[in-house]
């Protein structure tokens, strides 16, 4: 799935020079400015000499995959240092401390927020579920924490706020938490716990708190870079196809046509986003370019969020996973919350925003 | 004898994970007991969000994310 497991932080062996790491970070950092800036003349070159008729399809289609593929990866790259960065300064363990004997309400708002920042994985969604539900998090809390963990992540913002722009990154961080937080309240308030495979209940565990012996800030820097390695590494072959299928719909597909399906006329536009998109699967470095394409092309912001949202929050192969704990009766419980919410999320923005 | 045990669901971390611990045990000539818990509720029980976690002689030394080969060195010469 999406993202597994960074590295994580750890006491280094003996204490490395902070000094040659700072200047190689700057460095790399100053490097990424230079090229990114050189990025659309480059590009925009690059077109000129391919014997292509200048102002058709095709080269419209060319130039965006061009000059996108590279500023995509660039983009991600720099988000998901910052973000490996930030993220060691939190763990599971830690956040379920923090989230512990919290009320719903409070507990929900803190784990929402908490999900965008802790290292999560949806190979350990099960153990972290079982961790939080059995250390005494409200269940309607560990839920918002799901919600939000696989949803609003720095993938996802990094990129609509470098393709698309910071308001729609906003809205995104925005919606995200608010589905999570509602959705995480809704189902703490159904009293659903007799809804949890029996076994889960059974289980009694001491939290342990893990030696977080002193992080240095070369640790740091080393962790952000493993989360490039990991993440980038992974993701780089599905932003390409993303690319490419929002390069088609960039030089091919009408603007009547997405305006027409995807438009803010269109009232049914996004509960059909939603129910298409909940068993659709793909992460969002893959997705949002092709949002980017879409609403260039005249689809509704709150539709083709809608859309976005649940691709990325709800998919086959974590319910999967979460099989294994939940009821199905549970299951459907959460995908129908968090759907309606996403429905309303998407609804609401569309009323309220005249483009 | 280390008693070492592996946490983990079985996924691909997991295995890697259990092989670095081997590796390493191997190289350092420490003689451990590797086993792997692939059972929810006994991972559980030791107390970890995240997996894969490491547990040597009882007690959790890692947990979440692949470790990194100099530590588990450390934890095993601990």
């Amino acid at each position: 799935m999406s993202r597994c497991c960074p590295a994580p932080i750890v006491a280094p062996v003996k204490p490395a020079s902070a000094l040659p790491w700072l200047v190689w970070t700057a460095g790399a950092l100053l490097a990424w400015g230079v090229i990114y800036a050189a990025l659309e003349p480059v590009s925009g070159w690059v077109v000129s000499t391919l014997p292509i008729e200048p102002g058709s399809d095709l080269e419209e289609a060319i130039a965006f995959f061009l000059y996108d593929t590279p500023k995509v990866l660039m983009l991600l790259t720099l988000v998901v240092f910052g973000m490996g960065v930030v993220r060691s300064y939190f763990s599971a363990e830690r956040t379920r401390a923090l989230l512990t004997g919290r009320h719903e309400g409070v507990g929900n708002v803190a784990a929402a927020s908490l999900g965008i920042v802790t290292p999560f994985c949806s190979c350990s969604a099960v153990p972290l579920f079982i961790g939080f539900v059995s250390a005494g998090v409200p269940l309607g809390v560990t839920f918002s924490f799901l919600i939000a963990a696989p949803m609003v992540n720095e993938v996802a913002l990094g990129l609509l706020f470098a393709l698309v722009g910071w308001q729609v990154a906003l809205t995104y961080l925005g919606f995200g938490l608010g589905v999570a937080i509602l959705s995480g309240w809704v189902i703490g308030r159904l009293h659903l716990e007799g809804w949890l495979e029996p076994w889960v209940l059974k289980v009694r565990s001491q939290a342990v708190d893990l030696p977080v012996a002193s992080v240095t800030l070369v640790e740091r820097i080393r962790a952000g870079i493993d989360a490039i390695k990991d993440i980038v590494g992974k993701v780089w072959m599905w932003i390409i196809a993303g690319i490419a299928l929002g390069a088609f719909i960039h030089g091919y597909v009408p603007v009547e046509l997405i305006a027409a399906i995807m438009g803010r006329d269109a009232w049914w536009s996004v509960p059909a986003a939603v129910v298409i998109g909940i068993p659709m699967y793909s992460n969002a470095a893959g997705i949002i370019p092709v949002i980017q394409a879409l609403l260039a092309k005249g689809a509704a912001l709150g539709t083709v969020i809608a859309f976005m949202m649940s691709v990325i929050a709800l998919s086959a192969p974590e319910m999967i996973i979460l099989r294994k704990v939940l009821s199905m009766k549970l299951i459907a419980v959460f995908v129908g919350v968090v759907g309606l919410g996403i429905l309303a999320v998407g609804t609401l923005f569309n009323i309220l925003f005249v483009a | 004898m280390k008693d070492v045990k592996v946490l983990g669901p079985g996924c691909n971390r997991c295995q890697v994970t259990a092989h670095m611990v081997q590796a390493a045990a191997d190289r350092l000539g420490v003689a451990i007991a590797l086993e792997k818990v692939t059972d929810y509720a006994a991972i559980a029980a030791f107390g970890i969000a995240a997996t894969p976690g490491i547990v040597i002689d009882g007690k959790v030394v890692h947990a979440g994310g692949l470790p990194k080969a100099e530590n588990i060195a450390l934890w095993l010469s601990a």
